[in-house]
C-alpha cells in the first residue's frame, strides 16, 4: 500500500519523502482501509446468516427466509433492525461492567484478524511480517470475551457454556497452530502474502498437495478451526438441548447479536486462512507473482480483479462446506471432543510438522521427489473429487430431486 | 524515530481496534436509544427454566477444566517456541545447517512428546470418570 501512495504523491508532482502531508495520507488510507474491512466483516457476517438459513432450508427440503427482498436476501437487514429495536436488558445479578465489556473483546478479537487477511494481490490492510502468528494471537481475545460473558452473566448456563467453550477453544488452538506451522515451514516466512507468493496458481503448486503431512495438516486445521469457531459438530458450548444457549444465554437484543456476528464472520476468517495457507490464495494459474507485480495499466486491474474473485471463490466454497457440515453431522460429546483434540490431533500435528521439516530437507537434495509427490497427491485428490461428484450425480439421477422449486422458492 | 519506524506497520492494528470498538459502542448506544425501556424485576432475573435459581451460580467446576488449562499453557507455549524455528528452517538450510536444526528440534519435540505420554498415562486426558 505504501508504494501505491508514494506513486500517487509522485503523480501529483511532490516528493513523498519531503512532502509534509505524506504521513497524513498514509494515515488516511489506513483509516479508509480499516473502515472498509470492519464493514466488510460485519456485512459478510450478516449475509452469511442469511446464506446459512437458505442452505439449511434447501438441505432440509423446506423454504427458509424468502420474503424480504429477492430470495429473502435482505432478511439479515431486517433482523439487524429488529434486534436494534429490542429492549437492552442486563440481568440484575450480573456484573454490569464485565457484561457490557464482553462483546467488545469478541468484536475486537474478530475484527483485528482482518488486518493481515489478504483479499487479492494488492488488497491487504497491512502485510505484517509476523502475519499468521498475529492472527493466532489476536483470535485468542475471543476466548477472553466468552469467559467474561459467561462469568459476568451470573447464570449457571452461561458459566457452563463459557467454561466448556474456553476448554474447547484453547485445546484446539494447539493443533490449529501446529497445522498452520506447516505452510510457514514450507514458505519460510510468517507473512500471509509471503506464504501465498511461495505457492502457485496451479493446484499442484499449492501447499496442501506438497506432501502427505501438509495434506493432513489442512484437515487438522479445518477441524480445529471448526472447533475454535464453535461450529457444528463442535457446538457444545451452545448446545441448545443442554445449556439453553451457552455463554450468551443472558444476552438479548443487539448485544446478543454481537456473538452471532462473530460466529458467522469467523466462517470467512477460517476459510480465508485455509485458502491463504494451503490453497494458493489469490494466485492465478500461469501468472507468477513476479510477473503479476510487473503488470501495468488495464491488464493489471483485470488481473487484480481476477485474483480477488478467485480468492473469494475459494473462501466462499469453504464457507459453504462449513454450513454443509453443520446440517450433516450431529453434535459430538465433550469427551469425544477432548479425546479427538488431545489424543489424535495434537500428536498428529506435531508429528506432521516434523515430517514436513524432514521432507523439506530431503526434497532440497532430491527435487524430483517433491515434484512427483505433488503430482501424485493432486491426482489422488482430483480422482476423489471426481468420484464424489459422479456418485452424487448418480444418486440424484436414481432418486431425483424431490425439492419443489416452483412454489414459494 | 527508529522505534516508530519499526512499529508503524502495526498502526492499522490500532486503527482497526479503535474502529471495532467504536462500531460496537455505536450499535450498542443505538440499541439503548431505540429500544423500549420497560424493565421489570422478573425480566432482570437470570434464566433458570422459570423457577428461582438455587445456590451460587459461580459454583465449583470439575477439575478437568483446570487440567485442560494447565496443559494448554504447557503445549501452547511450546508451540510458540517452535514457530521461530519453523520460519527460519529455510535459512538454516541455505547455510547448510538444515539437518542440524532438524535434530535440535527433534530433541525438543521428543521432550514434549514425553510430557504428552506422561500426561496421557496419568489419565489427565480421560474425560470419563
Amino acid at each position: 500500500m505504501q508504494d501505491f501512495i508514494d506513486n500517487l504523491i509522485r503523480s501529483w508532482g511532490h516528493d513523498p519523502a519531503a512532502w509534509p502531508w505524506t504521513q497524513f495520507l498514509y494515515l488516511a488510507f489506513m483509516g479508509a482501509a480499516a473502515f472498509i474491512v470492519v464493514n466488510f466483516a460485519a456485512i459478510s457476517a450478516g449475509i452469511f446468516s442469511w446464506a446459512e438459513r437458505r442452505v439449511a432450508a434447501r438441505m432440509q427440503s423446506r423454504v427458509g427466509p424468502n420474503r424480504v427482498g429477492p430470495f429473502g436476501f435482505l432478511q439479515w437487514v431486517a433482523d439487524a433492525v429488529k434486534l436494534l429495536l429490542k429492549e437492552d436488558l442486563v440481568p440484575a445479578e450480573a456484573d454490569a461492567v464485565l457484561f457490557r465489556a464482553a462483546p467488545y473483546f469478541m468484536m475486537v478479537g474478530f475484527a483485528c484478524v482482518f488486518v493481515c487477511l489478504p483479499f487479492s494481490h494488492k488488497l491487504i490492510v497491512a502485510d505484517l511480517n509476523i502475519g499468521i502468528f498475529y492472527i493466532l494471537a489476536v483470535t485468542a481475545l475471543i476466548v477472553v470475551g466468552i469467559i467474561m460473558s459467561g462469568w459476568s452473566s451470573n447464570s449457571k448456563w452461561s458459566l457452563f457454556g463459557a467454561i466448556r467453550s474456553a476448554a474447547q477453544i484453547i485445546s484446539y488452538e494447539i493443533p490449529a497452530g501446529m497445522a498452520l506451522m506447516i505452510p510457514v515451514l514450507l514458505a519460510g516466512t510468517l507473512s500471509t502474502q509471503g506464504i501465498i507468493r511461495a505457492q502457485g496458481g496451479w493446484p499442484w503448486q499449492w501447499f496442501i498437495f506438497d506432501n502427505p503431512a501438509a495434506f493432513a495438516a489442512f484437515f487438522i486445521y479445518f477441524i480445529s478451526a471448526l472447533a475454535e469457531g464453535n461450529r457444528t459438530p463442535f457446538d457444545l458450548p451452545e448446545a441448545e438441548s443442554e445449556l439453553v444457549s451457552g455463554y450468551n444465554t443472558e444476552y438479548s437484543g443487539m448485544r446478543f447479536s454481537y456473538f452471532f456476528l462473530v460466529e458467522w464472520g469467523n466462517m470467512w476468517v477460517m476459510s480465508a486462512i485455509a485458502t491463504t495457507m494451503f490453497l494458493g490464495g489469490w494466485q492465478l494459474p500461469g501468472l507468477s507473482p513476479a510477473r503479476f507485480d510487473a503488470l501495468t495499466g488495464g491488464v493489471a486491474v483485470i488481473a487484480e480483479i481476477a485474483s480477488l474473485a478467485l480468492f473469494a471463490f475459494k473462501t466462499l466454497f469453504f464457507v459453504f462446506v462449513v454450513m454443509w457440515l453443520r446440517w450433516t453431522l450431529p453434535r459430538i460429546r465433550v469427551d469425544q471432543m477432548m479425546n479427538m483434540c488431545w489424543k489424535y490431533l495434537v500428536p498428529a500435528s506435531f508429528a506432521g510438522a516434523l515430517f514436513v521439516a524432514a521432507w523439506m530437507l530431503l526434497v532440497h537434495e532430491a527435487p524430483w521427489l517433491g515434484q512427483a509427490m505433488r503430482f501424485a497427491l493432486t491426482a489422488i485428490a482430483a480422482v476423489t473429487v471426481a468420484a464424489f461428484a459422479l456418485r452424487t450425480l448418480k444418486n440424484l439421477r436414481d432418486t431425483g430431486d424431490k425439492f419443489d422449486f416452483t412454489s414459494n422458492w | 524515530m527508529r522505534a516508530l519506524d519499526y512499529l508503524s506497520p502495526y498502526l492499522p492494528v490500532l486503527i482497526l481496534l479503535l474502529f471495532a470498538g467504536v462500531l460496537c459502542a455505536l450499535i450498542g448506544a443505538a440499541a439503548t436509544f431505540l429500544g423500549p425501556k420497560r424493565i421489570t424485576a422478573i425480566k432482570e432475573t437470570a434464566f433458570e427454566c422459570g423457577s428461582p435459581s438455587i445456590g451460587d451460580s459461580h459454583s465449583r467446576h470439575s477439575v478437568k477444566f483446570y487440567l485442560v488449562a494447565l496443559l494448554f499453557v504447557v503445549f501452547d507455549v511450546e508451540s510458540v517456541f517452535i514457530y521461530p524455528w519453523g520460519s527460519l528452517l529455510r535459512d538454516f538450510q541455505a547455510e547448510g545447517l538444515g539437518w542440524f536444526a532438524y535434530v535440535e528440534m527433534l530433541s525438543f519435540m521428543a521432550t514434549l512428546a514425553l510430557g504428552l505420554v506422561y500426561v496421557w498415562r496419568k489419565g489427565a486426558l480421560e474425560w470419563n470418570p
